[in-house]
């Protein structure tokens, strides 16, 4: 019984806050003298009822999962990663200049793994350091986190700027051809035109990794545990400090995943500006999905949904419209937790 | 009965299924030291709480000085002259003592503090009472006995007339406790009525007129303290209606198991929780320690379990004379402990957990090969734990704080008793547990001392303690007073050790 | 090289960093209040945001400057209200709401620029507010004091740090709203309202920050999308490492001025040296100071905490 209600509650939440979020933007639209209906209407037919249209929402869901699993496993372990925009650009960065200097004659499975293999490296060192620092002075991630994302921002700015940039842009030379990774319109003609590529059957092989990790493996349990009772973590013989930098750097490595979309599978290069606040979409992400690796899929396909939905409406209202659903879309969430739950007490009563 | 300031009559408080005030009577003399002393649990605090407005009572009434109180807030307690000094302090440490103390009622020209003026008042007050407080420091600059009183210049400022000090010596050095009774008399002295709450017998002795007793919710009796010894109140204190029976065989012990050796730990920069302790237990023994709660007993077990190594200034902990002093807990655990943890839902259990995942809570690597949980094995140990512990409901996917206190202990209990161990240590292992339970675990804890494991009993039920232990330790103050054989001991000569008022 | 330490040293440079300053200077003051009483605040890069805008369009629709900079610290307030029924009323995770209050003020002042500006990167330009002439010459030196001390919103933002100094330390408010950040039941037992003390705070710390706000708008006559630019978290960043003291909040901000303006400085005299690494030095300076390196920082004892009155 106990179970059936938090069962209830973590799907009221999400459904709620969507719902009251979708009431905000209605009034929004109304002030820009439109229809809501109209616009739904658009936004539904550019995105879920045309082959192109699912095939963008998956192309815009592939780093929104990989973004926000890396603020939800930081989460389980009861951290607040919000240096996830670092944390990519690290990731993303590393990621293309290996593909850069790939040598041609590594083959392509070989060539394609070592690339995120280096992105997800690139990613957990960026997210180590919060991790020691939480845990070697007990200085609070949050606030780390963000420092990071300006270094890390600036840090690569110069690298590109001074180092790796084509002349007369803001981007890198392209990845070898052995490290690109194929549309699924390669196989799967369906999506003729679209941008989806494999790494989005990558994101959801991680999902699946991931859940595997958390709830399969001892790491996975003892990450829980800490997460949720550091004291009894600790009386049962687990080592929390480790634990905490652990999850950290996974939790970064992840984020350093979030560029393999656009790197290896979309524009074969690293460009300045790239990801344009990925990283904070990630905790909406993992929010809305209550930081479950099945639930952040969900999420993120909805998030996908309304970022493609945003270019869809954008001729009948500007397409910011999504941008402020998906802002009230966290307000709602954090906010009707606890009305929720103390509604539902009420009607126990 | 003129100069009765308070009364209370008949309060009845309860919290949730738990009747903390059961029909309590009191009534305070203007100008006295009124002591109420009781264990742990017996009520004393949610008095207080009533008293001062925090808490309502179910029903009761308080009378101040011949007037019925109806709606009783702390604000309007303030105005009715009484004041409270919390067991744990309400101060703000890194503001001044004049800022601690004239918060809420600040003395101000147009919105701007007059902090000089402040100031003044508050050294004067400080003189009056002789307790010697300098308003500029920041409290985080004070000691502790000095905390105490600004606590209690904060009250005086407010104009109380009666003052409540809920267990104002617990945190205090001997030396402290001593200055602090000096204030208290002077306080008295100066025309002012004192409610102290304490379960220090020798303290009640040496400071107050009447002391009255609280057990189970209830006050028993209110005595004069003149006519009174600590004897007669301990046995008033700790004295059971029902005295739980264990039949038990005779002791056969073996060798060493546990040894622990002159074993400190400090409480904070300087104030030690444990001084010098030391025992062993040898296998087939249950060494119990008896004492009131506070005198060191976390420390010890946290220091047992090498939870709090970095508070250990000296001392060695061994099991089975191999050194453990600097090991991890995981190391421990795999070495033979085993530990049923004092408080449940803090050490024992992740609340939000399934049974079946806190069953196997520090004993998942037992569980686990190249990294994965062995979910087949964990089943099959769940179910049959399960079934041979009696938890209900028995359903492993249960989130464990759906289940009732008696079941949660008998999780941890069920995980700790599937361990491979020579070593149990057993705090508060039957707190909050109903009848069934507590006969169920006492019975496997002398199953496992019958077994040849060593066993550490830590309680605050002397019945408990003195059904169980062959062997008792008294833990007064940080210190062990004495070591009882079990048989050649009873609840009053423990009592008496326990509170200070033999040794 | 004698050239750039030359420049850095002129009264142009003085009058540069002071500039650069007063917008982290004002969000700094809104921080200080807001966590003092115990609200975290990642909000004030949205609160800037929102007031900028909302000076634009106030000054756009009345062409009144001054209804722009109330229309603005409005704007701010009704923001850090947001946060606050957010965070209090609702008792969300502080950092959570931040973090949306962001991203939502970015979607709303851009979807408002294009209702009102029909643009979806900037607004027309709107009139600024003019300097008085505190020397009546004409010379450089003349200029660059009249500049400074001459500009309305400058000489408001150094009285606002004095106002919050005194505010804090000096008056009842204050204290009480420092002993709700540091330890909320204290407070309460005393009858201090805490949830009302920190209400004010966090509105308070949104008027701060949305004037900040209403700065970068004056000073380039109009709104551009996104051109709060991070500035409040550098705001943030100067609040730890001021240890959430309004004097010592204000010398952060000119220092990490300084950096940025030393950067500028770098930057157009094509000097060989990198200015990102000029750039991170706030930043940086924030996780070193808070790591315990730069004496103690210790951010106030129940920030973030939510307030719970038990029966």
């Amino acid at each position: 019984m106990n179970k059936k209600r938090e069962l209830l509650i973590e799907i009221l939440v999400p459904i709620f806050a969507v719902l009251m979020a979708l009431i905000f933007c209605d009034i929004l639209i109304l002030i820009y003298k439109e229809s809501p209906y109209r616009v739904y209407k658009l936004l539904v037919e550019g995105t879920l009822l045309n082959p192109y249209g699912i095939g963008q929402v998956l192309f815009k869901t592939t780093p929104l999962i990989f973004s926000g699993l890396a603020v939800a496993f930081a989460f389980r372990s009861g951290l607040f990663n919000i240096g996830g925009e670092g944390q990519l650009y690290m990731g993303a960065f590393a990621t293309a200049i290996a593909g850069m200097y790939m040598p041609s004659s590594v083959p392509f499975l070989i060539a394609v793994i070592l690339c995120i293999f280096v992105g997800f490296m690139s990613g957990a060192v960026v997210g180590f350091i919060p991790g020691y620092l939480k845990a070697r002075f007990g200085s609070h991630e949050v606030i780390n986190t963000i420092m990071l994302n300006f270094i890390v921002l600036a840090l690569i700015n110069y690298l590109v700027v001074s180092y790796f940039k084509v002349p007369e842009t803001l981007h890198t030379e392209e990845i070898v051809e052995n490290a690109r990774i194929m549309r699924l319109s390669a196989v799967m003609p369906f999506f003729k035109g679209s941008a989806v590529n494999l790494s989005f059957v990558i994101a959801l092989v991680t999902c699946g990794i991931v859940y595997i990790i958390l709830w399969k493996t001892k790491f996975g349990y003892e990450l829980r545990a800490v997460g949720l009772n550091p004291s009894a973590a600790a009386t049962a013989g687990i080592n929390v400090k480790r634990t905490l930098i652990s999850a950290m750097c996974i939790s970064g490595g992840l984020a350093g995943m979030v560029g393999i979309n656009y790197v290896m599978g979309y524009k074969y290069y690293f460009e300045e500006g790239f990801s344009s606040g990925l990283g904070f979409m990630g905790i909406a992400v993992a929010l809305l999905g209550r930081n479950h690796p099945f639930g952040v899929i969900l999420a993120a396909i909805l998030f996908g949904i309304l970022s493609q939905g945003g270019l869809v409406i954008n001729a009948v209202v500007p397409k910011e419209l999504v941008d402020i659903l998906q802002a009230i879309v966290i307000i709602c969430v954090v906010s009707s937790n606890s009305e929720v739950r103390r509604i539902l007490s009420k009607s126990e009563k | 009965m003129a100069d009765t300031v308070i009364e209370l009559r008949n309060i009845v408080k309860r919290f949730g299924k738990v009747v903390a005030n059961n029909g309590v009577n009191l009534s305070v003399r203007k100008g006295e030291i009124h002591a109420i002393v009781g264990e742990n649990g017996a009520g004393k605090s949610t008095l207080m709480k009533i008293l001062y407005g925090l808490y309502h009572p179910d029903c009761g009434e308080i009378i101040l000085n011949g007037c019925k109180i109806s709606r009783n807030t702390p604000q309007n307690a303030i105005k009715n002259g009484i004041g409270m000094v919390h067991q744990h302090f309400m101060l703000i440490p890194p503001l001044t003592v004049t800022e601690n103390v004239i918060l809420g009622i600040e003395p101000a020209k147009k919105g701007i503090l007059d902090l000089a003026f402040a100031a003044k008042e508050i050294q004067s007050l400080s003189d009056k009472f002789n307790l010697k407080i300098d308003p500029s420091k920041k409290i985080e600059e004070l000691s502790v006995g000095e905390n105490q009183r600004v606590e209690i210049i904060k009250v005086l400022y407010r104009g109380a007339e009666i003052l409540i000090l809920d267990e104002p010596t617990a945190v205090l050095t001997p030396q402290e406790v001593k200055e602090f009774f000096g204030v208290i008399k002077n306080l008295v002295s100066q025309g002012k009525t004192v409610i102290i709450i304490t379960h220090k017998l020798d303290e009640v002795m040496d400071i107050s007129d009447r002391i009255t007793v609280m057990k189970q919710g209830r006050t028993i009796n209110t005595l004069d303290t003149a006519k009174t010894s600590p004897r007669e109140i301990a046995r008033i204190m700790v004295g059971r209606d029902v005295l739980l029976k264990v039949d038990k065989k005779p002791m056969e012990t073996g060798n060493t198991i546990l040894s622990v050796e002159n074993l400190s730990v400090m409480k904070n920069a300087s104030v030690h929780a444990l001084k010098e302790i030391s025992f062993q237990i040898k296998a087939g023994e249950i060494l119990g320690i008896a004492g009131v709660e506070g005198n060191g007993q976390t420390e010890l077990i946290e220091a047992i379990m090498g939870l709090n190594i970095e508070k250990i200034v000296s001392g060695k902990v061994s099991l089975m004379d191999m050194e453990m002093s600097k090991k991890s807990t995981k190391y421990r655990l795999k070495s033979g402990f085993s530990h049923i943890p004092e408080d449940r839902h803090k050490r024992g259990l992740v609340l939000e957990f399934s049974v079946r995942d806190n069953l196997i809570l520090g004993r998942h690597n037992d569980f686990s090969a190249s990294g994965f949980l062995q979910e087949k094995s964990i089943n099959s140990y769940s179910e049959t734990l399960i079934n041979d512990f009696d938890i209900r409901p028995p359903d492993a996917d249960v989130a464990a704080e759906g289940l009732s206190g008696g079941n949660q202990q008998k999780i941890i209990v069920a995980r700790e008793f599937s361990r491979n161990f020579e070593f149990l240590l057993a705090a508060q292992p039957t707190r909050g547990v109903d009848i069934g339970a507590i006969e169920f675990i006492h019975r496997r804890i002398i199953a496992a001392r019958d077994e040849g494991k060593a066993v550490l009993l830590v309680s605050a039920e002397l019945s408990e303690i003195l059904s169980l232990s062959d062997t008792i330790a008294v833990l007064y103050k940080g210190r062990i007073a004495k070591i009882f054989n079990a048989s050649s001991t009873n609840e009053n000569e423990l009592g008496a050790f326990m509170t200070g008022a033999a040794s | 090289m004698s050239d750039i330490l030359g420049s850095m040293i002129s009264l142009a440079f003085l009058s540069q960093v002071i500039r650069i300053s007063v917008p982290y200077v004002l969000a700094g003051m809104g921080g200080v209040f807001s966590e003092r009483s115990g609200i975290v605040n990642i909000a004030l890069e949205g609160m800037m945001l929102n007031g900028a805008f909302a000076y634009v369009l106030g000054t756009f629709l009345t062409g009144d400057p001054v209804a722009g900079v109330i229309s603005g610290v409005l704007c701010g307030m009704l923001t850090g209200l947001v946060h606050g029924i957010v965070s209090i009323r609702f008792k969300a995770n502080q950092i959570i709401s931040g973090v949306a209050i962001n991203l939502l003020s970015v979607g709303m002042t851009k979807y408002f620029l294009k209702i009102f500006f029909d643009s979806s990167s900037n607004s027309a330009r709107v009139a600024g507010i003019e300097s008085f002439s505190v020397l009546p010459y004409n010379s450089e030196f003349a200029d660059t004091i009249n500049g400074i001390f001459g500009n309305p919103l400058i000489i408001l933002t150094i009285a606002i740090v004095v106002f919050s100094h005194l505010t804090i330390f000096k008056t009842v408010f204050g204290l009480r709203l420092r002993s709700v950040g540091e330890h909320p039941e204290a407070a309460d037992t005393l009858g201090v309202k805490v949830n009302l003390i920190r209400y004010m705070c966090v509105i308070l710390s949104g008027a701060l920050a949305g004037l900040g706000g209403v700065w970068l708008a004056v000073d380039q006559h109009q709104f551009t999308d996104g051109m709060s630019n991070g500035r409040g978290f550098i705001a943030l960043a100067a609040v730890i490492f001021g240890k959430w003291s309004p004097i010592g909040v204000a010398f952060g901000c000119l220092l990490f001025g300084f950096a940025e303006s030393m950067q500028i400085t770098l930057q157009s005299s094509g000097a060989d040296i990198p200015t990102q690494f000029v750039q991170m030095i706030p930043y940086v300076l924030t996780i070193i100071a808070l790591a315990g390196f730069i004496g103690k920082s210790m951010p106030p004892a129940a920030s973030g905490v939510v307030f719970e009155k038990d029966n």
